[in-house]
């Protein structure tokens, strides 16, 4: 029972930090910069990819003794197309105003590297708590990421925070314009590389080519 | 009608370029453009395989897809048409032209998941566009992408020359750049107005 604890203690540390799916593995960036200049949209898009991802998982490793290897990948791929249609669906029932603006983004969660990579590096070999405990850490990294980013932005262009304002000029329009969203990025992970360095002897710099 | 197919092709090309203005597929573009030769192979490849994919979507969402209502499994349905058609695009290249394959097969592999692949045919059956106009997007959509990628790859060749502070090497400074390309983007806007 114990060495339970002690791993799921890992998988939640190697989800949100070590293994960080926005700045560390750098893969799903699309979404990263595309909704987040809002701490509300990152936010929002963060908690779906968070449902995606936990239910992908526990679907996926309730179904690993069923489906032949061989059309693994593509029966992953329905798996997780019918949690983003429901996610999708809920989220244009009960969140019409965000919807209008990232609807496009919500479907394609489809698409995304880090969901099919968990569930075939993780689910597709473990029981349904522990799969379902990694999607939600790994969607717990990812949410983190975006309402940081999210945080940045939005307060550098509107001068608000989750659309309270709290100071009246607009300090630094651009970042919350589609070029901000890139300088964002760049900088955050610049700086999260010289934390890394600084701090924690990491290597620091490189950081992932894909 | 000829206007409108000519004003979807420009407005997707440059001024709602997918990289700098919708931010997709950013993971082939900071993927691929670390040399100039698999940037433009992948130009080639991508844009056939967004016309082709586009083209199948657009009969199957008007054909079968509205005529029996089922609007609301789009992304199911899409996706496997796109995964499915770049899988047997695969296999026939294989077989026919062998060449070709070598030259551009690792590419289709890493089309498969590609978030601008499955965003065409969601606008477009978003939008409701006819055939002419779906086409004209994917096409505009596959040619942005590539000056995209050809221009990104110029620049990071000669990024190599440039002393990087050691934080910002690879990712972070690639993203810095586009950024200021997306800026320089950001100026033909308001060029049309759709």
């Amino acid at each position: 029972m114990t060495t339970d604890k002690v791993n799921y203690g890992t998988i939640i540390k190697n989800g949100i930090f070590g293994e960080n799916p926005v700045f560390r593995l750098a893969l799903s960036l699309c979404p990263a910069v595309a909704v987040t200049s809002g701490v509300k949209n990152g936010f929002l898009m963060g908690v779906a990819v968070l449902f995606v991802m936990t239910m992908v998982n526990g679907t996926v490793s309730l179904l690993r003794n069923f489906i032949n290897p061989k059309v693994r990948i593509p029966s992953y791929m329905f798996i997780i197309a019918t949690w983003v249609t429901v996610t999708d669906l809920v989220m244009a029932a009960y969140a019409r105003d965000v919807y209008k603006q990232m609807g496009l983004y919500i479907m394609l969660i489809v698409a995304f590297a880090i969901v099919l990579s968990r569930a075939e590096m993780f689910a597709s070999k473990n029981k349904l708590i522990p799969s379902m405990v990694d999607g939600a850490a790994m969607g717990m990294g990812f949410l983190l990421a975006l309402v940081l980013l999210g945080i940045f932005r939005e307060a550098l262009g509107k001068g608000s925070l989750w659309g309270y304002k709290f100071v009246e000029t607009k300090p630094l329009l651009i970042m919350i314009m589609p070029t901000g969203g890139f300088f964002a990025m760049g900088l955050m992970m610049g700086w999260l590389n010289w934390i890394d360095r600084k701090f924690f002897g990491g290597t620091g710099g490189g950081g992932g080519g894909h | 009608m000829l206007e409108k197919v000519l004003t979807i092709f420009i407005a997707s090309a440059l001024i709602n370029n997918f990289v700098f203005s919708r931010y997709l597929g950013l993971c082939i573009f900071f993927g691929v453009t670390k040399k100039m030769e698999t940037s433009i192979g992948m130009s080639f490849t991508f844009t056939a395989v967004m016309m082709i994919g586009a083209a199948l979507s657009w009969f199957i969402y008007t054909y079968v897809m509205v005529p029996f209502h089922l609007g609301f499994l789009k992304i199911v349905i899409f996706i496997g048409v796109v995964a499915a058609f770049v899988q047997a695009a695969d296999t026939i290249m294989k077989k026919v032209t062998p060449a070709l394959y070598y030259k551009l097969g690792i590419y289709l592999a890493l089309i498969v998941t590609n978030c601008i692949i499955l965003a065409v045919p969601l606008i477009n059956a978003e939008e409701h566009y006819s055939l002419f106009e779906s086409m004209a997007l994917a096409l505009g959509s596959g040619l942005g992408f590539s000056l995209a990628l050809i221009i990104m790859a110029s620049i990071r060749e000669k990024l190599d020359l440039a002393d990087v502070p050691k934080s910002f090497q690879g990712l972070p400074i690639s993203f810095v750049l586009t950024g200021l390309i997306a800026l320089a983007f950001l100026g033909f806007s308001g060029m049309i107005t759709l």
